[in-house]
């Protein structure tokens, strides 16, 4: 089953979640940030040579030109292939465990996985960064103290929703944990 | 909780059979290693998994049957089936099924205990995850907490997590000797039933690599039992081979190469990846030590160096020995004249020129003793470059150490100078307000003191604060000097220890085999219908490339210099000698 809604960031672009429940044990969040804008980038390029040009008219070198468009070309392939996020993924199964993927505009894909067994919740925190903003996270249990937490991971990082679509997540993801902490054999 | 049937992707499409695996309780979850065919007989198939449990500490078992056949099983046949689960009594017993030529699964879970220990069994509960068999057998995953060693031989496979399904098949090579080209008893299907895959390549080199490791230690052990001969104990042997980079460098790779080429095998597959980086390391260095080699012997090279480093006709070659020796008198001359336009103190300033001018003539003088020999010593110290780069950073190294003595000596006269004088003016300062340093209570307590004491403290006080800034600039001078030539040698030392502790081997496999350094697991659904189970791919996520160095980084010389900026600036400023690099072995200061 797939669903589709729209919601915004904390900066107020447009995001898009997508949401398949494979099974009642199964399911799959996908945050979509919009691609990167012809404007924007038309504007770096331009601004890039127009300040080499500027450099040539006064040293009267070549080199500067080359090195303008080397800079560019080199420059916008790292962004794309190390900096612009274009989806992140939450696919949380019950009793295996949650994955997190970040897919990059160039293709890479980045995975994490962390297995049902260290995961002790996923909760909605809140953070102050020039004002409020909420996040998800996943607490992590530490295998030294029984109650403690070992380590906190936040979900969603670069794409950064609102409240109401963390709530929608946080939602799903609590009734499969519920789930498996009922069918769960050991204590 | 949810039960996880784990399947090799190898076997999707082998004829029907039984599932042998081994069963986590602790995860709910079945790990299926084979698919053992019909006809069988139950007898030497309850012989052969004991046989296999036996090897490899895992505890195999008939976890249920497989059917791959033209449409769903008819009646008979699955009640042959379900007929099997009293030969093989396993709890839960799994019944896999497959259409021919489609993708759609089936699978049903049986238990005999009551239902209430695992749920309701329906098809919801039961997930299907495909794992590609030779990568997870050939990989070692690596928890971020510690360096994974393989657990020793008699401890039980683990149970935790997904190491549980790494360990058991890693450990169940047992299982997988038999083929389908072997006349047994039973035929099982695995990544393996084509046949054994092997190299001859690496077979002879596995055959050959017993006699060389012995022959090889030998002459090593020779090599070291002579390096360690009394003679080298005597107290000038031993002070130079201490003070030199390139016997440490010489003694580091000896260690290396003892350690590669001993007759024991590696107890861990962290050693073997040591040993293997170790090897790899070694091979490097020789290989671009001989290039560097060719490329000095073209062209006469080593001739032209000689050349510019020692003036041997009238010509004026822009860097030489003697150029940097009449540079340093130049400065010299302009430090006893009014240097920046400050105003000396012409006797002090007269007497410390004349000392310094003193030695640079007679380094002028070696200099020109040594000339005809240079070109001969560059060329046997060109040698040494087969023995490796960093063999030939180091000599270089001590090289630019040797030629730059007189500069460490001026640097030592000059701090010891300004040291002396620092002290002088703090304890003058302290009698010029009254007060002393108690040296047995560490303090500074006041004092009375005669009048006589009074005088003559001031007045020397006042000499050597007005003889202060002719010595501080001396000092300041020589300091920058000796500065530049430890960074230059640090430079060079940076380079070696980079050579000597990058884990190429192991940035090799991430590059070439990523799925043998695992950080952990990825999982991808695949196609999903509505009353089918759950079917998931399992990867293997690779290590990332810094957490590979990070790992297995060889262990480097020790040489690193132990001071902070802050103590440096100390030391710096009250004229004690810094020494950048302690070797290894060396008292702390």
């Amino acid at each position: 089953m797939e669903e589709e809604r729209s919601f915004s960031d904390i900066c107020g672009g447009r995001l898009s979640l997508q949401c398949r429940y494979y099974s009642p044990s199964c399911r799959e969040f996908c945050l979509s940030s919009p691609r990167l804008s012809f404007r924007s980038l038309t504007a770096v390029t331009c601004t890039v040579w127009l300040a080499a040009y500027g450099l040539f008219t006064l040293c009267e070198n070549s080199m500067i030109l080359s090195a303008a468009i080397f800079i560019t070309l080199l420059g916008l392939l790292g962004y794309l292939h190390f900096v612009k996020i274009d989806q992140e993924t939450l696919l949380i199964i019950d009793s295996l465990g949650i994955q997190m993927t970040s897919s990059y505009a160039s293709g890479k894909e980045s995975t994490t996985f962390i297995e049902m067994g260290k995961v002790k919740d996923v909760v909605i925190n809140e953070a102050i960064y020039m004002k409020v903003i909420y996040y998800l996270c996943i607490l992590l249990k530490d295998p030294v103290e029984p109650l403690g937490i070992s380590e906190v991971v936040p979900v969603f990082q670069s794409a950064k929703p609102r409240l109401d679509c963390l709530i929608e997540v946080y939602r799903s993801c609590q009734e499969i944990l519920a789930h498996q902490k009922d069918t769960s054999t050991s204590p | 909780m949810l039960l996880k049937a784990f399947f090799p992707t190898c076997c999707s499409s082998v004829d029907s059979g039984l599932l042998v695996g081994r069963w986590v309780p602790e995860q709910s979850s079945a790990v299926v290693l084979a698919v053992l065919h019909f006809p069988f007989i139950p007898a030497q198939v309850k012989e052969l998994l004991v046989q296999v449990q036996r090897a490899s500490r895992v505890d195999v078992a008939v976890l249920g049957t497989w059917c791959h056949s033209q449409q769903e099983p008819e009646e008979p046949l699955g009640h042959f089936l379900e007929g099997l689960g009293t030969i093989f009594p396993h709890d839960p017993w799994l019944q896999l099924c497959r259409e021919r030529g489609s993708n759609s699964w089936s699978c049903k879970v049986s238990c005999q205990q009551a239902p209430a220990a695992l749920g309701v069994p329906c098809e919801d509960q039961v997930m299907l995850i495909f794992y590609d068999q030779r990568k997870v057998l050939l990989s070692r995953l690596h928890p971020s907490a510690v360096l994974p060693d393989h657990q020793a031989g008699d401890a039980p496979a683990s149970t935790r997590g997904l190491a549980a399904v790494f360990d058991t098949v890693a450990r169940s090579k047992e299982l997988f000797r038999s083929n389908q080209f072997n006349e047994g008893p039973v035929r099982l299907s695995h990544w393996q039933s084509e046949g054994v895959e092997a190299s001859i390549l690496v077979e002879l080199a596995k055959w050959a690599s017993g006699p060389v490791c012995l022959l090889l230690a030998c002459l090593l052990s020779l090599v070291s039992a002579a390096s360690t001969c009394r003679v080298f104990k005597l107290w000038p042997l031993s002070f130079i081979g201490s003070k030199l980079s390139t016997c440490e460098q010489l003694r580091h790779r000896l260690e290396h190469l003892t350690f590669v080429f001993s007759t024991q095998k590696a107890e861990s597959p962290a050693q073997l990846m040591r040993k293997a980086n170790m090897l790899v390391s070694v091979l490097l260095d020789v290989a671009l030590g001989l290039s560097l080699l060719s490329w000095l012997h073209r062209k006469n090279r080593i001739g032209q160096l000689a050349d510019a480093l020692v003036p041997v006709a009238d010509r004026a070659p822009p860097v030489s020995l003697q150029h940097v020796a009449e540079e340093l008198q130049h400065l010299l001359q302009w430090l006893m004249g009014a240097p920046a336009g400050l105003k000396m103190n012409r006797a002090l300033d007269q007497v410390l020129g004349r000392f310094f001018l003193y030695h640079i003539h007679l380094w002028i003088s070696y200099i020109h003793l040594m000339s005809p020999f240079i070109e001969c010593i560059l060329w046997h110290v060109g040698l040494s470059a087969c023995l490796g780069l960093t063999v030939a950073l180091s000599i270089l190294s001590d090289i630019i150490a040797l030629l730059t003595f007189h500069i460490y000596c001026f640097y030592v006269y000059g701090a010891r100078l300004y040291c002396l004088k620092i002290y002088g003016l703090s304890s003058l300062w302290r009698l010029f307000r009254g007060k002393k340093w108690n040296v047995l209570r560490q303090r500074v307590d006041s004092c009375s003191y005669d009048l006589d004491q009074l005088f003559i403290g001031t007045l020397l006080f006042t000499i050597l604060l007005f003889l202060l800034p002719t010595t501080a600039l001396y000092y300041l001078v020589f300091t920058l000097l000796r500065l530049l030539v430890i960074t230059v040698q640090g430079l060079i030392h940076l380079l070696v220890e980079l050579i000597n502790s990058l884990p190429l081997y192991s940035l090799g496999l991430r590059l070439c085999r990523p799925y043998r350094l695992a950080a952990g697991v990825k999982f991808c659904i695949l196609k999903h219908e509505a009353g089918r189970p759950l079917r998931l791919l399992m990867q293997i996520n690779p290590l990332p490339y810094t957490r590979v160095v990070h790992t297995y980084r060889l262990p480097s010389c020790g040489c690193h210099p132990k001071h902070s900026w802050g103590s440096l600036c100390r030391k710096l400023f009250f004229g004690e000698l810094i020494y950048p690099w302690r070797q290894r072995g060396d008292k702390q200061d």
